[in-house]
């Protein structure tokens, strides 16, 4: 009897052992038939990423559920969920000027949370792979202006989907003109005006009213050396280098391809992609659309270079960031799906799918295989973390103020100042209107 | 009912023993589910818009801690030149759509009103428009009259060698694609109104107006269109409130641009309330919204209530 009890014990003891290091063998196991809802961006890069996905689900045992929608739509929809006592969405993916809203509004889980558990964290993520600029302006907040990178920022989401701009051309337009690619802004403007005076659609941009419109804008005002506000929230955009930009933008648009002010970002790209524009200066996200015979006339005719630059090198940062919602039911298989996605080996899968990656590693690892891997390689350190101000009144400023004056500097021949000096009246009296003053009122008491 | 000897009572079963006091209340309870109905779904939501235009609200933050402004909402509202022009645009499609739709409407009604061959598919044909979800609708010709690629620009390059127009992305051309949309889906709306009314016309009339020698001109603008005016008025009516609440097909097409050339009220208010985040602001401009919308039903039914004979019933 007794013998029949140790035996029992001895069995019940390795049984214990065994599923207690079996737990420790597979931390997602605790997590298996869990399921989450991702809410992202109906975009080229993510559609590829469903079959990761799928190899997630697999070697986890997580179950996903995805709700993709075009993504200028996505903010409402997360907004709403995000804002009841618990959401349907476990991980959210925002576009880069809405994490200021996010957090200023209490809508998600700061990382920390889960990189402090050592569980969850695998050891060889490496965070600091990744891009910095991406980092900085996809995930954290806080810091130098509540957006920039800084002592008092904090990481609330990971890129993925994140970008930056280059150049895109076509090889055999510019060899037919006799044109080398422009690496500044005025080796830039005489190339679109030789182009257009030869009857060939020069550059693509967006140009519809609202976001898109500043979209275009911003990818020159940076270059130029202009900036929305200046260090105490007064609007410079209608100094010198924000006319200028504005300036090209016109441009561009008596240049480029028929209909730049109805272009949101997908009818700017299939400009270029369809063959009726001979540059494009926008995401990076073009040279794996331009490989994708789906979508693309022009593989194998285009090249990449840096953005030029104008008074510096300043190209844009953006996309999308990952996060999860602070009224998540199931944070921590959330995580663990982030961690798999922008992992070094899920960053690679993602670029074997069609994808962007997110992580240096990635792109030193493919730069032979790719044409503009190099040139992005080269164009990162520069990449501008402040190019676009992303405080939580930026959608205001940039779909009501900019956005209307930016339509009416590209659809009418106006003088561009007095445009310009009423778009920043009016962003005066938004940023007074929040409260952005006060303390400079204050002091001056 | 309205004249000559009081009504007569209905004979009741009062061996039953139903009170006849409760038997007065009885037709009230009979519509009290509808009106409560009508008061939860309509007006109460009409209720929270004017609570919240007095409030600084932003979705994701909780309305407990919105701040109550008082009607600075109303005060900005007055002044902003941005809400005074999405009400002209309002106008200015409105007139355009609505009086185009009822003359195409009208007319072509007129047409098929008598038994010709194939008038009954031509009269599908001429309302499959209003069978498609405005979305479809939005999204069907921003592709036609899209710059590059769109089917007008080719067929006008084609037919008569006109250069590419950017459809969208012109302040007036963008206006008339917009009004031009908007005439194709709801004439059928007008056509298929008006055809029924024709229709239930006594034949009689008719033909005694022709006996009377009204030729065919006379026949219709002293005879059909005076005895279908009440169906009319109604048809302007529902088109007139649509106009105000139009959002989808220009939200799709244009977005309200370029500028603010298509940005009618209702498409103002969804900016307002979901790009800028400003939910109380954007709740006055809808609390002025209704209230115009009202005013115009009131003077149009105050011009021809087509209800009034029956305002006794």
């Amino acid at each position: 009897m007794v013998k029949k009890l140790i035996k029992a014990a001895v069995a019940a003891g390795v049984a214990a052992t065994l599923s207690l290091s079996s737990a420790f063998a597979n931390p997602y196991e605790k997590y298996a038939g869990q399921t989450i809802v991702v809410s992202w961006p109906a975009l080229s890069h993510f559609a590829k990423a469903e079959t990761l996905i799928e190899e997630f689900t697999e070697e986890t045992g997580i179950e996903v559920e995805i709700d993709a929608l075009q993504y200028l739509k996505l903010r409402d929809r997360q907004l709403l969920e995000m804002s009841k006592p618990k959401g349907e969405y476990d991980i959210v993916s925002w576009v880069v000027m809405w994490k200021g809203e996010y957090v200023s509004k209490g809508l998600l889980t700061p990382l920390s949370q889960f990189f402090t558990n050592g569980a969850l964290v695998d050891p060889q993520y490496d965070i600091d792979d990744i891009a910095d600029a991406y980092l900085q302006n996809g995930g954290v907040v806080g810091g130098k202006k509540g957006y920039m990178p800084g002592k008092s920022g904090a990481l609330y989401g990971v890129p993925f989907g994140a970008e930056t701009s280059i150049m895109a051309y076509r090889k055999d337009i510019f060899e037919e003109q006799g044109i080398e690619p422009p690496g500044t802004y005025d080796e830039l403007r005489a190339a679109m005006k030789k182009l257009g005076d030869a009857g060939v659609p020069a550059m693509t941009s967006r140009g519809k009213t609202g976001h898109q419109v500043t979209a275009g804008w911003l990818l020159h005002l940076a270059p130029l050396g202009g900036k929305v506000f200046d260090d105490e929230w007064n609007p410079v955009f209608n100094n010198a280098a924000g006319v200028e930009a504005a300036q090209v933008m016109r441009e561009i648009t008596q240049t480029g391809p028929k209909g730049v002010p109805s272009f949101g970002f997908g009818e700017a790209a299939a400009a270029f992609l369809g063959g009726d524009a001979a540059m494009y200066i926008d995401t990076l996200k073009i040279a794996a659309m331009a490989r994708d015979p789906k979508l693309s006339k022009v593989d194998g005719k285009v090249g990449y270079a840096l953005h030029p630059v104008g008074s510096r090198c300043g190209s844009e940062t953006g996309g999308f960031a990952m996060g999860i919602p602070a009224n998540s039911q199931n944070k921590e298989a959330a995580f663990l799906f982030i961690q798999y996605m922008t992992s070094k080996a899920g960053d690679k899968r993602m670029v074997e799918l069609g994808g962007d990656p997110i992580r240096m590693s990635t792109y030193d690892h493919f730069k032979d295989k790719f044409d503009e891997y190099p040139v992005i390689l080269e164009q990162l350190p520069c990449a501008d973390a402040d190019w676009r101000p992303l405080i939580p009144e930026w959608n205001e400023l940039n779909i009501d103020v900019l956005g209307q004056a930016l339509t009416e500097v590209i659809t009418t021949d106006k003088p561009i100042q007095p445009i310009m000096d009423a778009a920043a009246e009016k962003a005066r009296a938004i940023m007074e209107r929040e409260g952005y003053y006060s303390w400079a009122k204050y002091r001056a008491k | 009912m309205n004249s000559g000897s009081p009504p007569t009572k209905p004979a009741v079963r009062d061996d039953i023993g139903v009170d006849r006091d409760y038997r007065l209340i009885t037709p009230y309870l009979f519509i009290a589910p509808a009106v409560l109905v009508m008061f939860g779904g309509l007006a109460f939501p009409v209720f929270q818009s004017v609570y919240l235009s007095f409030y600084d609200w932003k979705i994701g933050t909780p309305l407990s801690t919105a701040e109550n402004v008082g009607f600075a909402n109303y005060l900005r509202l007055i002044s902003d030149p941005d809400v005074l022009e999405s009400l002209w645009v309002t106008l200015k499609f409105g007139f355009w759509t609505i009086s185009l739709e009822m003359i195409l409407g009208i007319s072509l009604a007129l047409m098929l009103e008598k038994p010709i061959r194939g008038a009954s598919l031509f009269r599908t044909i001429f309302i499959l428009p209003l069978m498609v979800s405005p979305v479809v609708v939005g999204l069907i010709w921003r592709y036609l009259f899209d710059a590059r690629v769109g089917w007008i620009n080719y067929y006008l390059g084609v037919w008569f060698g006109m250069e590419p127009q950017v459809w969208l992305g012109d302040a007036e051309l963008a206006f008339f694609a917009i009004v031009l949309t908007d005439i194709w889906q709801w004439t059928p709306f007008i056509f298929i109104i008006v055809i029924a009314g024709l229709q239930a016309l006594p034949s009689e009339v008719i033909e005694a107006s022709r006996v009377d020698g009204a030729n065919w001109w006379q026949q219709i603008f002293l005879v059909k269109l005076p005895m279908i005016s009440s169906i009319l008025l109604i048809a302007l009516l529902m088109r007139l409130i649509d106009v105000f609440r139009a959002l989808e097909v220009m939200y799709i097409m244009t977005g309200g641009g370029p500028g603010r050339a298509t940005e009618l009220m209702s498409l103002h208010i969804y900016n307002r309330a979901f790009d800028a985040q400003l939910l109380g602001y954007a709740s006055a401009i809808s609390v002025l919204l209704i209230t115009i919308v009202f005013l115009f039903s009131l003077a149009i039914l105050m011009l021809g209530n087509p209800m009034k004979d029956k305002a006794d019933v």
